[in-house]
């Protein structure tokens, strides 16, 4: 390198940029950095800031809001108790809608054409019908079969019992949201599946592992790093998309609030409390997808990221560390760049 | 002599129209290391993954310890056997994979009981206990807690080499496992490879080393076009070779 010759032009000349005279090569440390200044963006912000001042202002103040009416109603047993049976709907449908979907996905990728055919099928037909449409459907279950039986396919029914007393409405919003999920939660696993890498499986059948443990413990672990931002998304949309078994009169979150204002009147207020809600469990679910995703991100970075728990402790740590600094002598710093060691 | 340990006798393998193994004959004595050298796409890895039954032969028979691999004779017929007696199978054969195949989500050590814990229902204590003892074997004894990605090529392949050592296999198979490998790591897995050459285990590797071959190998193996070319002791394949396509060869990574 030429660089390195003691023939070397005086300076940083080289670098070719700064024809102003350099600083004294021999001590580095006492660079200076000049952050470069952003004006229109500070503007920008600056704009953006007073905008959104004016719109919480506009929502803490203006009476429309009725904040009253919010705090009165936003923690009573009514909608709390409507908030469980959201999350009930929203926890049965994602536990069992992923187990069934999962089955579905082994089909699609099963070696037999028949499993195959048959969980493409019912992903074709489930993902084609309007969630409301299906619910409405099994709500009416028992006008179609009236009684559910066991027995000899085709043949004589030993056991049967009325449809609507056994499902009952939640049963049936659940299986509704079930069937729905399951189809949407297979192509999220097999999409899952299919990215990891085929030498994993091979690994493990040449180790002789036997098969259901190939798939629970080499595949399914490594595919939830590609299912898990897709069924975080559809979790939350189902948290959502339970709202519509209101339909059902079912006393879910948005049922009860639409009969609370229908009583009172007061809908803005009640449209708030439910907001509010979905808001909250949305940012418990989206923490949760953090963790989860973390979890099983392990052996997949060398070193993993630290969690803003962790960054934020970092933050501190380092704002007392140079705190205490402060309070003792300045000791330069000592660099070995591309500058401190030129000779 | 001792006894054959693999034997693959006449074995036919097409993938679709493609021809890959054209009757391929090869014995293996107990405690033997087995070199294959070979240009590329000449079925050595083929070869290998029919050894383990990771692909089905169209023609001929394989056995390991004079047990059929694969399928089960009865009367005349071969007939193909369940997954899980395959499985069963392929705990007596060691996998080395060209580039690893690690479960990278789980550590080292758990990587190293894995099967031996599913397949074999050892105790866990136990295939821990064997683990380390393989670690330290392969001298990576403060391994045991890493994540594969957390560790170089080399100590990769070594853990690989332990995970398969783990089912105390009859034979061990190695496809060509230096050759991901950054050139100054492949001197520390070929030690390790020597090192259970040492030991009387029964290998099958499948290298371009060919300074390898000759230091460890009882007997090279020239495959080309899906048959086996010529074989012999190393001194006798590699430095006097008969045919011309193993002279050609020769020539060329030599
Ligand atoms: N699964 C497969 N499907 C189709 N062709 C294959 C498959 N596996 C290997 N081959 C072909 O078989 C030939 C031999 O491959 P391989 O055994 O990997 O050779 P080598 O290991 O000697 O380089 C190559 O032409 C390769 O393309
Ligand atoms: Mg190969």
């Amino acid at each position: 390198m030429a660089s390195t010759t003691d023939a070397a032009p005086p300076g940083a000349a080289s670098l070719g940029t700064r024809p102003e005279a350099p600083p004294a090569p021999d001590d580095p440390a006492s660079l200076k950095v000049v952050p470069a200044r952003h004006y229109a963006r500070w503007a920008a912000a600056l704009a953006v800031i007073v905008l959104v001042a004016q719109f919480v202002h506009g929502l803490a103040n203006n009476p429309v809001w009725e904040w009253g009416v919010f705090r009165d109603y936003v923690l009573s047993e009514t909608i709390v108790q409507a908030v469980w049976v959201t999350l009930q709907l929203t926890a049965y449908a994602t536990v069992l809608g992923f187990l069934l979907g999962t089955v579905l996905a082994f089909m699609r990728l099963s070696r037999s054409p028949v499993l195959q055919t048959v969980a493409w099928t019912y992903i074709w037909i489930f993902r084609s019908i309007p969630m409301i449409v299906q619910l409405v459907f099994w709500f009416n279950l028992s006008a179609l079969y009236e009684r559910l039986g066991f027995g000899i396919p085709f043949g004589p029914v030993f056991w049967s019992v009325d449809s609507n007393s056994v499902i009952g409405t939640m049963g049936a919003a659940i299986i509704g949201l079930t069937l729905h999920q399951a189809a949407y939660a297979a192509e999220i696993v097999r999409g899952g599946v299919i990215s990891v890498d085929h030498g994993q499986l091979e690994a493990a059948a040449a180790l002789g592992i036997p098969r259901l443990r190939q798939i629970r413990r080499i595949v399914l672990p490594q595919a939830m790093r590609a299912i898990l931002p897709t069924a975080g998304n559809e979790i939350i949309g189902l948290l959502k998309g339970t709202s519509v078994v209101y339909v059902m009169s079912i006393g879910e979150l948005f049922y009860q609030v639409q009969v609370i204002y229908g009583r009172t009147g007061r809908v803005i207020p009640l449209l708030l409390v439910a907001t509010a809600w979905y808001v909250v469990l949305t940012s418990l679910l989206s923490v949760a997808q953090y963790y989860v995703e973390r979890r099983y991100a392990r052996g997949a970075n060398r070193t993993p990221p630290p969690t803003p728990f962790q960054r934020a402790r970092r933050f501190v740590r380092t704002l007392r560390a140079a705190a205490a600094q402060r309070n003792q002598p300045v000791v330069p710093l000592k660099t070995t760049g591309p500058l401190g060691d030129s000779r | 002599m001792s006894q054959v340990m693999v034997d693959v006798h006449g074995v036919h393998k097409s993938f679709g129209p493609l021809e890959v193994l054209r009757g391929v004959d090869l014995r293996v004595r107990a405690g033997e290391v087995t070199v294959i050298l070979g240009p590329s796409g000449s079925g050595k890895s083929t070869l290998l993954r029919t050894i383990n039954h990771l692909e089905k032969v169209n023609r001929g028979w394989i056995s390991i310890d004079g047990e059929l691999i694969g399928y089960r004779r009865a009367g005349g017929k071969l007939h193909e056997l369940k997954e899980k007696d395959v499985l069963k199978q392929r705990t007596h054969i060691g996998f080395v994979f060209q580039n690893f195949n690690l479960f990278p989500h789980l550590t080292v050590l758990e990587n190293l009981i894995e099967a031996p814990v599913s397949a074999l229902r050892r105790p866990r204590k136990e295939a821990e206990e064997t683990a380390r003892r393989l670690l330290d074997r392969v001298g990576l004894t403060d391994k045991a807690d890493a994540y594969p990605r957390q560790l170089s090529g080399g100590q990769q392949q070594r853990v690989a080499i332990a995970r398969a050592l783990a089912l105390e296999p009859k034979v061990l198979l190695f496809d060509e496992p230096t050759s991901a490998l950054d050139p100054e790591l492949v001197g520390e897995v070929l030690d390790v490879i020597k090192d259970l050459a040492g030991t009387g285990t029964t290998m099958i590797v499948v290298t371009h080393e060919i300074g390898f071959a000759r230091e460890v190998a009882d007997t090279v193996v020239f495959m080309d076009g899906g048959v086996v070319v010529e074989q012999g002791p190393p001194a006798a394949v590699l430095d006097d070779p008969h045919h011309e396509r193993t002279r050609a060869f020769l020539s060329k990574v030599l």
